[in-house]
């Protein structure tokens, strides 16, 4: 008995959505459809079933329909024709007032850029579902504090958003998601906006938690590697189509078409590839000018756990992690150069990407490319994965 | 050569609309007059009486706390309001402020709830924006003529000049301000079940407070500017002393009335600037 059945769920977007529809269903394609009707086709037909306890993940690139299907799921859009059974009760056919009772007691959604209210503080954040439900306020910053406990932040119940890292603010979404127990859990790209290495950790502790909920998950990314780790089945979207579903072993033996397959081994690219085009901006501090609290202030911003540290040639000198810089700050410690760390990865501009793969795998920090011992960018993990998914073969995906 | 098209009688229309309206209303204009003056002259004389050292006080300690316990703000509002007082231009002060007050609090009364509607619908928001533009952009003293005709002379006719000229900022500012609440902050909203009343009260305008401040301030700022064209119509104040020493050519009195008026603008606004802080 599956908890949610999506059948036949279309979603076009634009003013003659009708005549679209029935375009769609004589089989022209999205782009065809967007030449003859001017709409564009958000989600088409899709057909799915999510089993209780389940982690199901939905997969594409950006533009695949892939957020546009999740909001189809709790109605934030409406769908254009199709069915959304959560249990028994058809979503599409319901009333403002029948919808508002299953998003406030059988799902809720985790957002990208974590949705978080600014005014208020973490619990008062956290209460919110319940909130709005009209639950008395002894018993919802009851059950808050015991979600926020469980994700780890129950000492900063009353700080405000802005005075946690993303990876923080993060759990405090988590927490208001699940402070009311739903059945369904949503997550729109929860990990995306994190830096690669807190997003591992944010993904290992989901599956303890999961571990002990048994919630039913719908997990969207744009991440393979994501995709892989935390996904019981995974469902691949191409121009708003699911290609294919299964577990991640029969994504991997059995891609359905060549889509998939050159979606997850795309091994000529990986030849061709070097470090240079892979690679990302850097977020550096200078340690002639710069001292633990700059450093502490970049990474709080871009929610990193360690940060490279060059002179003023942009020579590269080492890195820092967020423990000794924290550290060597309580300690009135005012030069980096105290607490530089060298056993970095490290690469040259002309690198193959195949190289980087053995290098990266144990990496505490991500891998810095060099030229002429000058840092021009580094690699982490998330990009070099979604660089080999990318196959349009015309450059990285840039939110990757 | 466009002889053919006689000229339309524009203004004799809206002469017989106005006085249709001043006819046909004055069952409502004729108690807003009396009830809503009685109460505007009974402030400002309330005001006066209050002794001029407990209401620069009061200022004083009011700005230092606002402006964050700095003494700037509070230092210069003793100053200033001393001036006036030497100036003896006190009770004008008063009136001017009710004149203000008022003005203002009908303003954002009626400013805000016609902002929120516009940022919730498009077809409201294509028929007030036209509306708005009309009143700001139409000459003030048009505005003092049918409210001479509604409301006789006096302040009444002024606070409705006052009104008109001030309203458009706030309604403005709530409109652009809720509808810059980012769409991720009104989906949590929604996927958490709250209902539209909930996701106005407990996210919207929380997220625009300081945007809908900001017109707040300005709306204030303009009811201050429409003090002196208010005079021409009766309206009492430190305006009717910059219209006297204009009409008599005296340069001083003008001066030190407008000086008034500056002095008053600067603590309004430093004051009311302090609203619009932006949220944690």
């Amino acid at each position: 008995m599956p908890v949610i059945e999506v059948d036949n769920l279309s979603k076009i977007f634009g003013k003659r959505s009708k005549e679209a529809l029935s375009l769609l269903d004589e089989g022209l394609s999205k782009e065809e459809i967007l030449k003859k009707t001017g709409c564009t086709v958000g989600v088409n037909r899709a057909k799915f079933q999510v089993e209780a306890g389940e982690v199901f993940v939905i997969m594409g690139l950006s533009g695949s329909g892939k957020s546009t299907l999740v909001r189809l799921l709790n109605r934030l859009i409406n769908p254009t024709a199709g069915d959304v059974y959560v249990h028994d009760d058809n979503l599409s056919t319901m009333n403002k007032e029948q919808l508002r009772r299953v998003r406030r007691e059988k799902m809720s959604m985790v957002f990208q850029k974590f949705g978080l209210f600014p005014f208020r503080t973490v619990l008062e954040n956290t209460v919110f579902g319940m909130e709005v439900q009209g639950m008395d306020k002894e018993e919802r910053e009851k059950k808050a504090t015991e979600a926020l406990e469980l994700v780890g932040l129950g000492s900063f119940i009353h700080q405000y958003p802005s005075q946690l890292s993303g990876g923080m603010q993060q759990r405090v979404g988590l927490a208001r998601a699940l402070a009311n127990d739903p059945e369904i859990l949503l997550m729109d790209e929860a990990f995306s906006a994190l830096d690669p290495l807190i997003r591992k950790d944010m993904q290992d502790e989901l599956m303890d938690l999961q571990e002990k909920m048994q919630k039913t998950i719908i997990f969207i990314t744009h991440d393979l590697d994501e995709a892989l780790r935390i996904g019981d089945r995974i469902a691949l979207m191409k121009d708003g189509s699911i290609v294919q579903i299964g577990t991640p072993e029969e994504i991997l033996m059995n891609p359905a078409n060549d889509y998939v397959e050159k979606f997850v081994e795309d091994v000529d690219r990986s030849k061709v590839l070097t470090a240079e085009n892979i690679m990302m901006r850097p977020e550096t501090v200078d340690f002639d000018k710069h001292g633990p609290r700059v450093a502490l202030e970049r990474m709080r911003e871009q929610g990193l756990s360690s940060i490279y540290v060059i002179d003023r040639t942009r020579q590269l000198k080492g890195y820092v992690n967020a423990d000794d810089v924290l550290e060597a700050r309580n300690n009135q410690v005012t030069s980096l150069k105290e607490i530089i760390k060298n056993d970095m990865p490290t690469v040259e501009k002309e690198t193959p990407v195949q190289e980087i793969f053995d290098i990266i795998h144990d990496s505490p920090v991500p891998v810095a490319v060099t030229e002429e011992g000058k840092l021009r960018g580094i690699i982490v993990r998330g990009t070099l994965i979604a660089a080999l998914a990318n196959v349009n073969g015309n450059g990285v995906e840039d939110n990757a | 050569m466009l002889d053919f098209i006689p000229s339309l009688p524009i203004a004799s229309w809206v002469d017989e609309a106005v006085k249709w309206v001043t006819n046909t209303f004055e069952f409502f204009f004729d108690p807003v007059k009396d009830n809503f003056g009685w109460l505007l002259d009974t402030t400002a004389e309330y005001l006066s009486m209050i002794p001029p050292v407990v209401i620069i006080l009061l200022v004083a300690v009011l700005a230092f706390f606002m402006s964050g316990k700095k003494f700037g703000l509070a230092v210069f509002s003793i100053i200033g309001l001393l001036f006036i007082e030497n100036q003896e231009l006190w009770s004008e002060l008063m009136y001017t402020f009710t004149l203000v007050l008022y003005s203002s609090l009908l303003a954002v009364v009626i400013g805000i709830p016609v902002g929120i509607l516009m940022s919730k619908s498009n077809t409201a928001e294509s028929i007030i924006k036209p509306v708005l533009d009309f009143m700001q952009t139409m000459p003030a003293f048009v505005y003092l003529i049918p409210a001479v005709a509604f409301f006789g002379i006096g302040m009444v006719p002024g606070v409705f000049a006052s009104f008109i000229f001030a309203t458009p900022p706030v309604v403005r500012f709530t409109n652009l301000g809720i509808r810059q609440v980012s769409t991720e902050l009104v989906e949590a909203s929604d996927a958490f079940g709250a209902t539209g009343q909930q996701k106005l009260f407990k996210v919207e305008l929380p997220m625009a407070k300081p945007t809908i401040m900001a017109g707040v301030n300005q709306t204030i700022m303009l009811s201050l500017s429409m003090v002196v064209i208010a005079s021409m119509i009766g309206a009492s104040g430190l305006g009717r002393n910059v219209l006297s020493a204009l009409q008599r050519a005296e340069a001083g009195a003008g001066f030190v009335a407008g000086f008034a008026i500056v002095i008053l603008a600067i603590i309004i606004d430093r004051l009311t600037q302090n609203l619009n802080k932006p949220n944690q």
